[in-house]
């Protein structure tokens, strides 16, 4: 029996925290661990004024996405779009912002792309960019570098141009589309304009594309879906632009914490550079601990269902908070601890939930093995050139991370 | 133990094989989960219980 459901707005729900305890840039905001205890499913307001369901407990967090009632369809009313990266809710959104049967049928003609073996064949490619990239670091020795510039961002930038068949001579341009797409803080307009560029660029892409398509994906997609008349051109500059944006920041930023976290806590270093096999749980673990999604995911209820004890009424929205539910001591003992080798760091939620689950989290898995693991073996002295709180990081965007990294060695 | 799944809800994450995979392998044309073995030996039980508690889209499904 559902008790008194409170439906009233209360005046002023507070905005998503997204700002760490002071002094632990590593820690998720402590409003989520109160929230976690008193209120799981809670209310939070909206850069737009609006409001949003914030759901903030791990058996929640799983529930919602993995219930297709709640919709990923960001036309329609009532999705939480306000402050989300990306923003808009256009027709060729891409397959993340749809429900099934739509976003099956779109996922699938990439997920082959993507699947365990095809990524470990790419693993020699990978060791071998990671290791031009340490080798022109080792030559900078003596003067601090920016780990961000010099390594986190390269790699999964250069391997996602690589597979989508994106010049990599065009990162500039591409970075700084991504960047903008994902802050917080830019306006509204400043975000159109980019996502218009991004669009113009990628546009070109495939047009070029189609009159010369490589052996890869954008290549792959034109000859065997927009030939065939399965999907439009401007579906493939949507799938381009979605694996683009989604491939850069997120893996990049993991690398730049994880690489920061095990500076600052060398006995675990020592520890991964004696046991190399521990490697794999150690990068579940650093996903888990760090949650670097800061925005989201979001839904909307298609109809009324009950989350938590709290009634989610159809048309209402939810944005559920993936560090929270990383942190739930429920699930994972002494969540606030690292532990490489804690026995089910796999159950954590970074990679999200239900069948909008990170379709690059194998890519993903396999840059933060190889390079975690090469920073630490060759580059053993590697500490940060300044500070803990010098470091800038990034709570003005939906990527939690260091915008810049300065490290000495 | 016996497994079976519902290939149709699979939205091919790859952490099953990647759990287990002497159980679970990945379709070549579009990574949807292939079932290798329906009855693993005792000795896979344990990951494949964790395959199951660990797929999103809850494909597999486990009888003791």
């Amino acid at each position: 029996m559902t008790e008194m459901i409170d439906t009233t707005v209360p005046a002023a729900p507070a905005p998503l925290p997204v700002q760490p305890p002071s002094g632990c840039p590593f820690d998720p905001p402590t409003e989520f661990g109160t929230l976690r205890a008193e209120e799981p499913i809670s209310r939070i307001s909206l850069p737009d004024g609006s409001w949003s369901w914030l759901a903030t407990r791990y058996a929640d967090i799983r529930a919602i996405l993995g219930d297709t009632r709640f919709s990923s369809d960001t036309t329609l009313h009532g999705y939480p779009l306000s402050g989300m990266t990306g923003g808009a809710s256009t027709k060729n959104r891409g397959f993340i912002r749809m429900d099934p049967p739509e976003h099956t049928r779109l996922r699938r003609m990439v997920t082959r792309e993507f699947m365990v073996k095809r990524v470990e064949a790419l693993r020699p490619e990978i060791q071998r960019l990671t290791d031009e990239l340490c080798d022109a670091l080792e030559r900078r020795a003596g003067e601090p570098v920016d780990l961000v510039e010099a390594l986190a961002l390269p790699v999964p930038s250069l391997v996602i141009s690589l597979l989508l068949g994106v010049p990599y001579d065009d990162h500039d341009v591409f970075q700084r589309l991504t960047g903008k797409l994902l802050s917080r803080t830019i306006a509204e307009d400043e975000r159109e304009a980019a996502r218009g560029e991004l669009r113009d660029y990628l546009d070109q892409l495939v047009t070029a594309k189609e009159k010369e398509p490589g052996d890869d994906i954008l290549g792959r997609l034109i000859v065997e879906q927009q030939q065939t008349g399965e999907i439009t051109h401007d579906e493939v500059a949507a799938f381009a632009a979605l694996l683009l944006v989604a491939g850069h920041e997120t893996t990049a930023n993991m690398i730049g914490l994880s690489a920061l976290t095990l500076m600052r806590s060398p006995e675990t270093a020592e520890r991964l550079r004696r046991e190399p096999g521990l490697i794999r749980g150690a990068v579940e673990e650093l996903l888990r601990f760090h949650s670097i999604i800061r925005n989201g995911p979001r839904r909307v209820a298609t109809t009324d269902i009950e989350i938590g004890g709290r009634l989610i009424r159809a048309g209402e929205g939810v944005v559920v908070a993936v560090p929270s539910g990383n942190r739930d001591a429920t699930v994972f003992e002494a969540p606030d601890r690292l532990d490489i080798a804690r026995p089910n760091s796999q159950h954590h939620v970074a990679f999200g939930y239900g069948i909008h689950q990170c379709l690059g989290q194998a890519l993903a898995r396999v840059e933060l093995q190889v390079v975690i693991a090469t920073l630490l073996r060759r580059f053993p002295t590697m500490r940060p050139a300044v500070p803990l709180d010098e470091i800038p990081f990034r709570t003005d965007m939906a990527i939690y991370g260091c915008h810049s990294l300065p490290v000495t060695w | 133990m016996k497994i079976t799944i519902d290939a149709e809800k699979c939205c091919a994450a790859g952490q099953c094989v990647l759990v287990a995979p002497e159980v679970f392998d990945q379709r070549d044309e579009d990574g949807v989960v292939v079932l290798l073995d329906a009855e693993p030996p005792a000795e896979q039980h344990d990951a494949v219980r964790e395959a199951a508690a660990i797929c999103p889209a809850a494909v597999i499904e486990v009888q003791e």
